[in-house]
């Protein structure tokens, strides 16, 4: 039931990234030279409606379907680790032309080819794994 | 109304605020707004424990995240095979003009370039650095940063923190740099 709940919720984000372009190589082109609103708005508005959200939950105590209180966890303090980390994504971003899940809906939109991607990102995440002590973090 | 819907890309008022109900959704269920996790979450699972502790997670609790990713993958097939655009991307004039220039002009007709994304290219020098080289900077920096747009630019900067607007400014250092001077060189190889 609970993977079921899921299940759905995943078609529900593929779909809209989809059908709202967040998935384009084109669109993500034009937003890293800050041509079109597009991406910026689409960020922007899912930001606004999330931090409504965000506070509705925390404010009221908000409680789960299972009845437990949500908590909205939160990341570490730090900078390096963050820009870096950043810039390296932002550089694969530009390139696939995806984020992380646009990279799984790309193959179900028809562009087959991307499993690959998602192969060389499983990849740089092991790699992430057998470096990660050797990297500057603020944590371990 | 139905129609465009299925059939024609959303405007962005229509696909923010529609993946902020989800970020809800998904808290709601008990889980958490991040996607770049998953990763993590198929690298244990395919064994990553016996290289490096990072990987040394109870996999089986975060099998969810695997769940989810089928349903993106379902979406996304709906989006693109079951319900087709019927237009291409309505891109600014300026970004076409360099498309152009670049002897790209699939965006008439579909929102990923069927000059790079395809088998045949993969075994070129340039569909290898879009694709393979791309796929590697995204699992490595998303990793390294831990979150992607999903977990810092929407859940990390919805809950205010410094740490994602931070991650964010990366991605636009990155993306913007690779944009501008990396793109026009690649699509000449």
């Amino acid at each position: 039931m609970k993977n079921i709940r899921l299940l759905i919720i995943g078609v529900a984000f593929g779909f809209v990234l989809a059908k709202g372009e967040v998935i384009s190589w084109f669109r993500v082109y034009e937003m890293f030279r800050f041509e079109s609103i597009h991406l910026f708005g689409v960020i922007g508005t899912a930001v606004f409606v999330s931090m409504f959200f965000n506070q509705l939950i925390k404010r009221s105590k908000m409680k789960d379907i299972d009845g437990k209180i949500i908590e909205i966890p939160k990341f570490y303090d730090g900078i390096v680790q963050y820009l870096i980390g950043g810039t390296i994504f932002g550089i694969g971003w530009a390139l696939t032309g995806s984020c992380p899940g646009p990279l799984y809906i790309q193959i179900g939109y028809g562009t087959t080819v991307m499993i690959v991607a998602v192969l060389s990102a499983l990849l740089g995440s092991f790699l992430y794994g057998l470096v990660k002590n050797y990297l500057p973090h603020k944590h371990k | 109304m139905m129609h465009s819907l299925l059939y024609e890309p959303w405007p962005w008022f229509v696909t923010g605020p529609a993946i902020g109900l989800l970020y809800f959704a998904l808290y709601y269920v008990g889980k958490r707004f991040g996607i770049s996790g998953t990763y993590k979450t198929a690298c244990s699972m395919l064994g990553g424990g016996k290289f490096a502790d990072y990987f040394k997670i109870n996999w089986k609790a975060d099998i969810w995240n695997l769940v989810f990713v089928a349903g993106m993958v379902i979406g996304g097939y709906l989006a693109g095979v079951v319900f087709p655009n019927e237009v291409g991307v309505d891109l600014s004039a300026a970004t076409i003009a360099s498309l152009e220039e670049m002897g790209l002009s699939s965006y008439s007709e579909t929102m990923i370039p069927s000059e790079i994304y395809t088998w045949e290219t993969l075994f070129s020098l340039k569909g290898f650095i879009f694709i393979v080289i791309g796929g590697l900077f995204v699992g490595f920096g998303t990793r390294y940063a831990d979150g992607c747009t999903s977990g810092h630019g929407i859940s990390g900067i919805a809950n205010l923190e410094y740490s994602s607007l931070i991650a964010v400014l990366g991605f636009f250092i990155g993306g913007s740099t690779v944009t501008y001077f990396l793109i026009p060189i690649i699509m000449k190889l």
